[in-house]
């Protein structure tokens, strides 16, 4: 059992903090405003979007065949396959292939999925380096922090803050705050390691299963810096990335660079099909694909639940989501932060360790409304929340039921008993009309921000009974 | 949700009978929205019925993760609306509930489940049906000088009942009455049932922003048609000590098509 998250204690923090909260709020306006500008017609996204979420059914729908297909035909590129069901196995993967090619350092390119399995950790365990090449992530490595966002890792700090780390971090360097400047530190500094690393690593954005290629968006180069000038190219994805055919690429990426940057288009797409060919000059020599489960089949496995799966890892929902504006990403304590991370997390660190995600939403719909695939965002956690209860029906996960709390529990069954009985509800609402005088002016947490409810003068049963016209 | 709940809805003639499912919110807190909702129906020459035996829609233990709770509460409704009369609800939220949460409900229910959905096919949300069947010819009043009104509309009633458009679309009618837009009108604020006391810290800071910017339009009114929003709004614009409170749509529209006639 993983231990809780301390959700609360983390948002309380950062909700005191004027300056962080400041600085979401504009991040936040700044990323919805340049989706917002990629997606003027609403009736085209909703007519694109719904193909996108028709490629993720389809191939979900088709997943053990697709996964089958895809490693078959990677194999005939080449492409190395490995599978593997926890991240402690995707780690021991990498660390042997590193070890192999006599690496002592992994440079790395964008990769949710590492972070998911905590590579670095393992890797840094196992006397192997790892260094960030994503300037965000290479910002976060420096400062010994995880990503606060699944598409811009470092988006809670300040150009100043990152002007100081560097001045502090990289060797020779003087405090500047100029963002080009800074820019092109991280680049010299990573330029001369892609070119001395035996081993580069990578996410996937989308797997082909029936051309057996690989495909990375990304905007700053590095990414295909690493799938291509080391001499052994690492890829490490979910398993859920497949698609069947090419022809379910364009819709997707169209959705995804629109949703996550509001960028039409991105600046790198790499098409990775094979290892370095006979005759040809570079490319890495070795190319491997590690697969990782880490809950995904328990995502597959309930019906109510596998839409997760489609999830493309925009980050949309999170630059759309109240909450996440509140209190940014680490506060979720969590890999995946945002509505994405309060859908997945049960799945990878427990039921128990992620109760207070579950019930962290106000059940708004903003996510559901911008997600590039469809996923009902609010009715899967609604369906946590009863995982969590222990009431789903059906499919019970590990750990259903530790979100229940007595006292909670009681307050429905109470609640239920009086509101499915109508005239003891009436009898409820005439005395507690009566007695509003009595009304406790400490509500529980309702009255720490809010004044006390209390209740009007006569129930709406009471005056609709006494006025003479109605029945 | 599906596709289907955001397609465009067909809507039938005037009818002569409604009933009024008053919501649990209203009748405890604000029953005067109620009376409202009535009067304004009645005024259109449309027979109100309210069922003396209706409680809630089920909403609080249906998000919380209790369903047998909230199946057990939505039950006891089922039988109260029968026939084809339309079901009026003046809260977004839980006319959302009814019309897209209860067939879902009781979709393993067999013997409940007709009258779910024919009570889910009958659900309006109150500015939804006199905008959309009643078609309102609301006049402007005599004023000179043009009130300030700023609009919230719950999240729920939004995205599930396009209640923006509707009441938006009303306040327009009276030709007196200047709407003004909040910064992040779209943001929920903060209410979201059990969420506001599980996560009180989170919960307050978007009720307070949302105050801020429903302050920063200088409006002298707040309208929604969303009463568990306004529970929320009202008690933190309270506890703020603002000038400023919010008040159900259905009064604001009685009160002023009361004065235009």
């Amino acid at each position: 059992m993983n231990a809780p998250i301390t959700f609360h204690e983390n948002a309380r923090r950062v909700v005191a903090n004027p300056v962080l909260r400041a600085s979401f709020r504009g991040a936040m306006d700044f990323l919805m405003a340049k989706r917002a500008a990629q997606f003027p017609d609403l009736d085209a996204f909703e007519a694109l979007r719904t193909q996108g979420e028709a490629i993720r059914q389809y191939s979900l729908a088709r997943l053990p065949d697709l996964l089958e297909q895809l490693e078959a035909n990677l194999t005939r590129n080449g492409i190395q396959v490995h599978w593997a069901e926890t991240p402690k196995e995707a780690c021991q993967i990498i660390i042997d292939i590193t070890r192999k090619a006599g690496g002592d350092l992994v440079v790395k390119g964008k990769s949710m999925v590492s972070e998911e399995v905590e590579l670095n950790h393992a890797l840094e365990a196992a006397g192997i380096g790892a260094l960030e090449s994503d300037m965000g992530e290479y910002i976060v490595q420096l400062a010994g922090e995880k990503p606060s966002h699944i598409i811009m890792p470092a988006i809670h700090k300040t150009k100043e803050e990152i002007a100081r780390l560097f001045a502090e971090k990289v060797p020779g360097v003087a405090y500047t705050d100029s963002v080009d400047e800074l820019i092109q530190i991280g680049r010299r500094v990573l330029r001369e390691k892609f070119r001395d690393t035996k081993v580069g690593l990578s996410g996937v954005n989308v797997a082909i299963a029936e051309t057996g290629t690989l495909c990375l968006v990304e905007n700053e180069g590095n990414g295909r810096m690493c799938t291509t000038v080391p001499e052994v190219h690492i890829a490490i994805t979910g398993i859920e990335k497949v698609v069947e055919k090419l022809e379910h690429l364009p819709p997707l990426m169209a959705l995804l660079t629109r949703s996550a940057t509001g960028q039409a288009i991105t600046t790198y797409f790499n098409w990775i099909s094979s290892p370095r060919r006979e005759g040809e000059l570079d490319g890495p020599k070795e190319v491997h694909l590690v697969l990782l489960d880490n809950g995904r089949s328990q995502m597959y496995t309930d019906e109510r639940l596998r839409a997760t799966l489609q999830c493309i890892r925009c980050g949309a929902c999170m630059n759309h989501c109240p909450v996440y504006t509140r209190i940014g990403g680490h506060a979720y304590g969590t890999t995946y932060p945002g509505p994405i991370g309060k859908m997945v997390s049960p799945h990878m660190l427990g039921l128990d360790a992620t109760k207070d995600l579950v019930t962290a939403s106000s059940l708004c719909g903003a996510c559901g409304e911008v997600c590039p695939v469809k996923i009902p965002i609010p009715d899967i956690l609604m369906q946590l929340r009863r995982q969590s209860q222990g009431t789903a029906g059906g499919i019970q996960l590990p750990a259903a039921g530790s979100g229940r709390r007595p006292l909670q529990s009681m307050a429905f069954k109470l609640w239920a008993g009086l509101y499915a009985r109508p005239l003891l509800y009436r009898i409820f609402g005439f005395f507690a009309t009566r007695l509003r005088g009595l009304t406790p002016k400490w509500q529980g947490a309702w009255t720490n921000s809010r004044a006390p409810l209390r209740p009007a003068a006569q129930t709406l049963h009471e005056r609709m009974r006494l006025s003479t016209t109605r029945d | 949700m599906t596709a289907a709940h955001n397609s465009p809805r067909r809507y039938s003639e005037k009818p002569s009978d409604v009933y009024l499912f008053g919501t649990c919110v209203l009748d405890l807190f604000d029953p005067e929205a109620g009376v409202s909702a009535v009067q304004l129906l009645e005024r259109e020459g449309i027979r109100v019925h309210y069922p003396q035996d209706q409680t809630c829609c089920g909403q609080p233990a249906y998000t919380s993760g209790f369903p047998d709770e909230a199946r057990a509460v939505a039950k006891a409704q089922l039988t109260l609306f029968p026939g084809t009369w339309p079901v009026i609800v003046p809260s977004g939220s839980c006319a959302g509930m009814m019309r897209h949460h209860w067939p879902r409900l009781f979709a393993d229910d067999l013997t409940n489940l007709p009258r779910a959905e024919s009570i889910a096919s009958r659900t309006f949300e109150l500015t939804e049906f006199l905008l959309n069947v009643l078609h309102v010819e609301w006049k402007p009043s005599a004023k000179q000088k043009p009130e300030t009104v700023v609009l919230h509309t719950s999240c729920s009633a939004r995205r599930e009942m396009n209640t923006h458009v509707h009441a938006r679309a009303l306040l327009a009618k009276f030709g007196d009455v200047e709407v003004k837009q909040q910064e992040h009108e779209a943001e929920c604020c903060g209410f979201g049932g059990s969420f506001s006391v599980k996560h009180p810290e989170i919960s307050a800071a978007m009720a307070s922003d949302k105050a801020d910017a429903l302050e920063a339009t200088g409006a002298t009114t707040l309208v929604s048609a969303d009463a568990g929003c306004l529970l929320n709004l009202n008690g933190t614009l309270e506890k703020r000590g603002s000038a400023l409170r919010g008040q159900h749509i259905a009064t604001y529209f009685w009160n002023k098509v009361k004065e235009g006639a």
